[in-house]
């Protein structure tokens, strides 16, 4: 055991050398770092937010949101697919998530469900077995049709809103100026937002927070929202809109817009150039100008409303058509909001609305302290242990604290190598790591004043001691490693940073404590029964 | 080698000393089931104090922008905005005070529109070190994770010992780590300090750290049961935890320091987590020694099967 052979000595120091080189780059500025050469490793171990300051932002996508603009855009589906087959139906609209319509005339049925079974799409996974159409066709006993959104198809709808969540996101965050911002998709329907130095979220938020749909919509000239709610009746085709201005005003609109978001191809802050006050001018590609100076030059005199998010923003008068697909859109803005909004417009529209589950903001001036409490704890703690183990086990404490410090620096190389981030609870966990890595030597030094006390000569008890210690020591460290694992797998935030640390302690206590303590060890022993025939051991 | 200065390390250890662990054994079961059932009492009467991640609502940690912060004040302001009774006091030092506001009724919404009024209301004397608000459904998520947590690192850690040993040190180690954690769990009930997520971490890193301490002393008795097979039972789960008794107070002693020294130095935000950490490692080496190994000696241990295995090994050839 206390034999090392000329190859296995080169790839022990040669892994300490490695692991030296990994963590160096912690310990240099940037500036150092860019002037060396490309070869050298430059990788960094990222600090957490609540050691840097930051923000952390979860947001929810909501699910019925998403579900009610599906549901819609099914029933626009049947009314296109029924019309151009020239087929007559009454009954179109919505019961209780699904869409529901029926033949004008009984025969008509086998035509109508032919056309309908044209609206579902394949979608899922075939290798996982989750494939399917996404919508279910059905017919109910009293000769009505029914479209029911399948599992598989609300599913595809999320996982496919979170994505498109995610792109718009990002442009939109594109505006704040944080350059290492991360969004990344969290289960099923949630968006996780990380902004390391962001400690301010007013902004932030109100750029995530509006869904920022745009819509253009005709308004009905026949009766007002007051009407048609005194008439207990509305007109299909049209629904109530609340104001986003005056609190109580509605109008009532085409359900279907005239244009939507998606034709815009800019939107930038200014102001009025009569009243000063701050407005948005936006632009809309080829389509949208052609659609929406067709549709002005045919309501001449007539209002049309700008609906954002499902609340009317205004509702001018058109005085003449407007054809070269500009305009400017007013409101009760501030430049500060007026500037939010049109980032949004140009960002796009998220596909639902996103709420923020959980904030997690750290300021930098906890960070800052969080970073010097942990350095003043680390150094105290070590201090400690090094005078124990010193103490305690004399000329082997020293080797002890050797394998510490290549514990430590192993340690820190695997989690910059593997770019985990060192968080506060990290921290802990590094000089958690230390204490029970000592654990080992512990056993090993016990075990080897056992033996001598045994009456072991020397080095056989040396020998023995290593070997017997090692089966406890792997014992404990893989309980310890059990524990830490599930830790990992089931933590979030604060537990996964201390599993993650605790993982890479244990990975390399062994090698550091007991491969790199024996090699110094067996060193020790090879210069002093040179010098003297027998040997004691200082232990 | 030689410029590394030979000298002995200090024995502080008596290794002859043999302490009469098992005839101690019933008190100190009966003392922990006492414990044990104190715990669970406090659990279910006083509860515990749950942070915001479990329990939802909002935590906000403020610094005085110049002088010292006005706790009095700040509670005034706060008590207006109908947000509940608001849970105000000093964080570490008196420039900085930590808020906390009760989850909002409705849903994820109503708890960022508490957090808007509660800044907005404190207005630029203040600068926000730290905001966490944590939705109804976050926290309920947590709150399972949390608790699934701490059963599968149980079990994880059940499995290993019995894969690695008898059943009955299983047995032993899952009461000793149920021991533990149930302490741990009563103490903070007891103090009502602060149940959060990172002592759900601390709970499962008492669990390593006791089960390490299990796993030395049970490898010690199976080794002696090899190599003294006629020894009483008792008596050999005395000699294996006194053998290995100098380890433990050493490590012990180590790690004490280490988290004392995180605890002291450490800073505010993890003070609660070092706190349970150095509870956890003491109740975690006494329950090795005063649990683990008497249960051992409750269920009895078969003595020949890992005697015919050892017969040809190395171990017996060395005990003779």
């Amino acid at each position: 055991m206390l034999h090392f052979s000329r190859w296995k000595i080169v790839v022990i120091l040669l892994t300490v050398l490695g692991g030296l080189i990994a963590v160096t780059p912690n310990f240099l500025s940037r500036e150092t770092l860019d002037r060396l050469p490309s070869w050298m490793p430059k990788r960094q171990m990222p600090l957490g937010l609540d050691l840097q300051g930051g923000a952390h932002l979860l947001l929810a996508m909501d699910a019925d949101d998403l579900k009610r603009t599906w549901l819609l855009a099914i029933q626009s589906d049947v009314r296109r697919v029924l019309r151009e087959a020239k087929l007559n139906f009454t009954g179109l609209g919505q019961a209780g998530g699904v869409v529901v319509v029926r033949p004008a005339d009984p025969k008509d049925n086998d035509a109508v469900l032919r056309e309908l079974r044209k609206i579902p799409q394949q979608v899922g996974n075939a290798l996982l077995g989750t494939a399917g159409a996404d919508i279910d066709v059905r017919t109910t006993a009293d000769g009505g049709m029914q479209l029911v959104p399948t599992d598989v198809g609300i599913q595809n709808r999320i996982s496919g809103a979170a994505s498109a969540a995610i792109e718009t996101l990002n442009r939109r965050v594109n505006n704040l100026g944080t350059a290492e911002s991360t969004i990344v998709r969290q289960g099923r329907d949630r968006i996780l937002l990380q902004f390391p130095g962001l400690s301010d979220t007013t902004l932030l938020k109100q750029l995530v927070g509006q869904t920022a749909k745009l819509t253009f919509h005709d308004v009905n000239a026949q009766m007002t929202a007051a009407d048609a709610k005194a008439a207990g009746r509305i007109p299909s085709g049209y629904r109530v809109y609340p104001s986003a201005e005056r609190e109580g005003e509605e109008y009532l609109l085409r359900d279907a817009p005239i244009i939507d978001g998606v034709d815009l191809v800019d939107a930038q802050p200014g102001f009025d150039q009569r009243t000063n006050e701050p407005i948005i001018s936006f632009r809309f590609n080829q389509a949208g100008a052609r659609k929406f100076g067709r549709f002005t030059q045919e309501n001449v005199g007539r209002p049309f409303a700008i609906v954002l998010d499902d609340k009317v923003l205004s509702a001018p008068v058109i005085r003449e058509p407007i054809l070269g697909g500009t305009g400017q859109i007013s409101g009760s803005f501030t430049v500060e909001t007026a500037n939010t909004l049109a980032v949004q417009l140009r960002s796009g529209a998220l596909p639902a609305k996103l709420t923020i589950v959980e904030e997690r903001t750290v300021g930098p001036s906890l960070g800052a302290d969080s970073i010097e409490a942990g350095r003043l704890a680390g150094i105290i703690g070590a201090i400690a242990t090094v005078i124990l183990t010193v103490i305690a086990y004399g000329t082997f404490g020293i080797f002890a604290v050797v394998g510490l410090v290549v514990h430590l620096l192993m340690t820190v190389a695997l989690m910059t190598l593997a770019g985990s981030t060192l968080t506060l609870p990290g921290i802990a966990g590094l000089v958690l790591g230390v204490a029970m890595a000592v654990d080992a030597n512990v056993l090993i030094y016990e075990r080897i004043r056992e033996e001598l006390r045994n009456g072991k000569p020397p080095i056989s008890a040396i020998d023995t001691g290593f070997q017997r210690a090692f089966i406890t020591i792997a014992d404990s460290q893989l309980t310890t490693l059990a524990c830490a694992v599930v830790m990992f797998w089931l933590g979030s935030g604060p537990i996964r940073g201390f599993a993650v640390t605790l993982v890479f302690g244990i990975l390399t206590s062994i090698f550091a404590s007991v491969t790199v303590v024996r090699l110094l060890i067996s060193w020790w022993l090879r210069a002093n029964t040179k010098s003297r025939r027998t040997v004691e051991v200082p232990v | 080698m030689n410029f590394i200065p030979n000298f002995k390390g200090f024995d502080f250890f008596p290794h002859d000393l043999r302490l009469p662990f098992m005839r101690y054994r019933d008190i100190a079961v009966g003392m922990s089931v006492v414990g044990m059932l104190i715990s669970l009492a406090l659990f279910f009467t006083y509860g515990l104090n749950y942070g915001v991640d479990f329990k939802g609502g909002s935590m906000i940690e403020i610094q005085a922008t110049k002088g010292n912060a006005d706790v009095g004040a700040i509670r005034d302001k706060l008590s207006k905005l109908g947000l509940g009774t608001p849970q105000i006091q000093e964080f570490g030092t008196a420039q900085n005070v930590l808020i906390r506001i009760e989850q909002q009724p409705g849903g994820e919404v109503e708890q960022q529109a508490a957090l808007k009024k509660v800044v907005d209301a404190l207005g630029t004397d203040y600068v926000q070190r730290r905001v966490e608000v944590v939705g109804p459904a976050v926290s309920s998520e947590l709150r399972t994770t949390g608790f699934i947590a701490v059963i599968s690192g149980l079990l994880a850690i059940v499995a290993y010992v019995w894969f690695r040993f008898e059943w009955q040190f299983a047995v032993g180690a899952i009461v000793a780590l149920l021991h533990d954690v149930l302490l741990t769990v009563g103490l903070f009930a007891l103090f009502q300090f602060e149940f959060d997520l990172s002592i759900v971490a601390a709970l499962l890193t008492i669990l390593g750290y006791s089960v390490n301490d299990t796993v030395v002393v049970s490898d010690r008795i199976r080794e002696n049961m090899r190599k003294y097979k006629r020894m009483d039972l008792n008596e050999l789960l005395d000699l294996s935890i006194n053998e290995t008794l100098s380890r433990t107070i050493l490590t012990g002693c180590t790690a004490l320091a280490v988290l004392l020294s995180l605890y002291i130095f450490g800073g505010e935000v993890i003070r609660n987590f070092n706190f349970a950490m150095l509870f956890g490692v003491i109740i975690g080496t006494y329950s090795s020694m005063f649990i683990a190994a008497p249960i051992l000696g409750y269920l009895g241990l078969r003595r020949d099967g890992g005697d015919k295995a050892a017969a040809s090994g190395p171990e017996t050839a060395k005990a003779k």
